[in-house]
């Protein structure tokens, strides 16, 4: 096991991808000589050189529809969108080609592609830099969206999106960059958690609260405030936003009958609505209290003055486990 | 509004058919391989005629005809090697048939019974692009896969005068440049864009956009097959040769409707189109075989043949084209399984399968 950084841990999973497949190739803004705004391609382009690590013009529509192009080539591009607020201009080639070109071609053409997204706030921004835009894509058939919260985990499953044939949303969440962890350097990517799979992060027996990407570690905080206070929380950490892993979160719910969904994504129409949706028909018979959810606001992200009050934080979700249990 | 409408561009066969030199773009080219070329442009305007009648007879959802603009598809198509790679939008059916795509397989998207028709790497031809200008960008990604693979292959891009005011297509000119990619931009301008003229597009001649962009461009004659042909042909040996990226505007014209949907009456003129019917790309080469004594009855009548059989096979071949299973709308969704498409396809199969035993008892 080695401690590293989110950051670190990407760039190593980067260069374990660079070195096992020849085809695989990494493109963006700045990220060859610069390394990237947050430094994850860092060194690579010396390493790899300009074929593989490809500083693009800047322009993201092309950056992805290259990618298909290159995809069709048999290549496995590895794009970067420098914010999570300047994916929209890539949005078309997204949804429309990426998503879509394989079960247009009736499974002929694959889109190994990786399109690596640092999303969510907390990092006092300027505007457009701390969005999160995961439902768009969760709502898209075709893609498949993954958002580690650990150093150990953005090694793995980054490492997983790249080996997948299915195009992959990969969302790193920014605030976490710089978030130390254990990560074992040796592990086997095939044998390691799958793809898609949820892990139960922190087991409890009073409520289940379900977050991913940069609430994992606020909701552990909240965890552990609640333990102080006689309360039990499982904390679930879903990895994988499409597909959502119900089994394990609909196994847990069964045990507590309580689930409080947590992200900073704005809660209209969102993760959180789907999951409240599918628990309830599911766990209804189980259920002490509706879900509930916290999340962002519908208003678009708010100047970084106010994001502490957007931001779910430990005391909206202890009040939201206040609010389930209180049923 | 001349602007578009010059002939200031490559032409090598008059619309009355008299051959023309062009210092640039020299063409030797038998008898039999203007027969051959001919041959193209017959089969491509039956096939225009078959399936229009296809529709009015409610056997195609739409159809988007190609007439008028045969000429310049056949031209690029024939100029391509079997290892380039086309990437088009969804009214190039003289590229499809240059690429050995059966003109009955592209009825299947406009009969709605699939997405997309045909296997692209059998063919070295992508699936129609439908959302305008979305498959440029990808020639240049196919293009910069070429570069790092090292073969002398080239990709294609195939759209229109509308598809120019796109931001793809925009940023695929910045980034085929900036990567020194090889990349042929094949815009094929038929002056309109649905009901919009090419003028509202652009105020002055598409090809002065290359420079630009810093890469060479050529204007040719689009209704002119020969032209079409030598300059697809300069060219792709140029971009081969490691020159980078051109692009070609063929000054053409939209004959039909954009679709079959659409009524052109309410958007052009009869004048206007009476003046581009005297330019047509079938009529100058007939006159051309007309005059080298090229155009035999024996040869006329075996085209004629030939153009009936596959009328025949595109009527009785489109009507034979059923729906598919309806669950396989899940298959390939996903290359490897997703529990929200594999709980949605468990769902449709009993519904189905309620449905029909409702429908039995």
């Amino acid at each position: 096991m080695t401690e590293l950084t989110m950051v670190a841990a990407l760039n190593a999973a980067l260069r374990a991808s660079l070195d096992r497949d020849s085809k695989v190739l990494l493109m963006g803004e700045d990220i060859a000589i610069l390394g990237g705004v947050f430094r994850v391609t860092d060194g690579l382009v010396k390493d790899y050189g300009e074929q593989r690590v490809v500083d693009t013009p800047l322009a993201e529509s092309t950056i992805i529809g290259a990618a298909v192009g290159l995809a069709m080539r048999g290549y496995r591009p590895v794009c970067e969108i420098q914010f999570d607020g300047f994916v929209f201009p890539a949005f078309d080639q997204i949804v429309t080609q990426v998503a879509k070109l394989r079960v247009r071609t009736d499974g002929q053409v694959a889109m190994p592609i990786v399109i690596r997204l640092p999303f969510g706030g907390g990092i006092g921004a300027v505007e457009h830099h701390s969005e999160s835009p995961e439902a768009y894509f969760v709502h898209t058939p075709g893609l498949r969206v993954m958002a580690p919260a650990t150093p150990a985990d953005a090694f793995v499953m980054l490492q997983q999106a790249i080996a997948s044939d299915d195009p992959v949303i990969f969302l790193e969440p920014k605030r976490r960059y710089w978030d130390r962890g254990e990560v074992d350097l040796a592990v086997d990517i095939a044998h390691a958690t799958p793809m898609g799979r949820a892990r139960v992060t922190r087991s409890g027996s009073d409520v289940t609260i379900a977050c991913y990407g940069p609430m994992l570690r606020t909701c552990l905080e909240a965890a552990d405030v609640a333990a102080g206070e006689g309360r039990s929380l499982e904390v679930i950490d879903l990895r994988s936003l499409s597909p959502i892993d119900f089994p394990t979160l609909v196994a847990s719910v069964e045990r507590t009958s309580r689930l409080v969904v947590v992200h900073e994504a704005q809660g209209m129409a969102s993760v959180g609505a789907e999951i409240a949706a599918v628990v309830a028909e599911r766990c209804f018979w189980s259920m002490e209290a509706p879900v509930i959810r916290v999340a962002g606001f519908h208003t678009p992200y708010p100047p970084n003055r106010l994001e502490q009050h957007y931001l779910p934080d430990v005391e909206r979700i202890l009040d939201a486990v206040d609010r389930s249990l209180a049923y | 509004m001349h602007t578009h409408g010059g002939n200031d561009f490559v032409q090598l066969l008059t619309p009355e058919g008299e051959r023309r030199d062009h210092p640039d773009y020299p063409l030797d080219i038998t008898g039999d391989e203007v027969r051959a070329l001919y041959r193209d442009l017959v089969m491509m305007r039956r096939f225009d005629l078959e399936a229009t009648a296809l529709q009015r007879h409610g056997e195609l959802g739409l159809f988007t005809p190609i007439i008028g603009q045969e000429a310049a598809q056949i031209g690029a198509g024939r100029a391509m090697r079997p290892g380039d790679f086309a990437y088009t939008s969804y009214r190039e059916h003289g590229i499809a048939w240059c690429r050995g795509i059966e003109p009955l397989t592209l009825m299947g998207l406009f009969r709605g019974v699939t997405n997309g028709g045909w296997n692209p790497y059998e063919h070295n031809m992508s699936i129609y692009s439908i959302v305008i200008g979305d498959h440029v960008p990808h020639a240049v990604g196919y293009a910069m896969g070429i570069q790092r693979d090292g073969t002398d292959d080239v990709a294609l891009a195939f759209f229109g005068d509308g598809a120019t005011s796109q931001g793809d297509v925009h940023e695929s000119f910045v980034f085929a440049a900036a990567f020194h990619s090889p990349v042929l931009f094949f815009l094929q301008n038929n002056h309109f864009a649905i009901s919009v003229p090419v003028e509202t597009q652009s105020r002055q001649q598409l090809v002065k956009r290359a420079e630009g962009y810093g890469i060479p461009g050529i204007r040719v004659d689009g209704n002119d097959v020969l032209a079409s042909l030598a300059v697809t042909r300069a060219a792709l040996k140029r971009i081969r040769e490691g020159g980078g990226p051109m692009l070609i505007e063929a000054v053409t014209y939209r004959m039909g409707s954009h679709t079959t949907s659409d009524d052109p009456t309410r958007y052009r003129s009869n004048e206007h189109l009476e003046h581009w019917a005297t330019r047509d790309p079938l009529e100058r080469v007939l006159r051309l075989m007309e005059r080298e004594g090229w155009a035999d009855d024996s040869f006329i009548a075996s085209l004629d043949d030939e153009a009936n059989a596959m009328g025949a096979t595109l009527r009785d071949g489109t009507r034979a084209l059923t729906p598919p299973d309806p669950l396989t709308m899940f298959d390939h969704v996903y290359a490897e399984p997703h529990q929200q498409v594999t709980d949605d396809r468990a769902f449709l199969a009993r519904y189905l399968q309620a449905a029909q035993s409702g429908d039995e008892s």
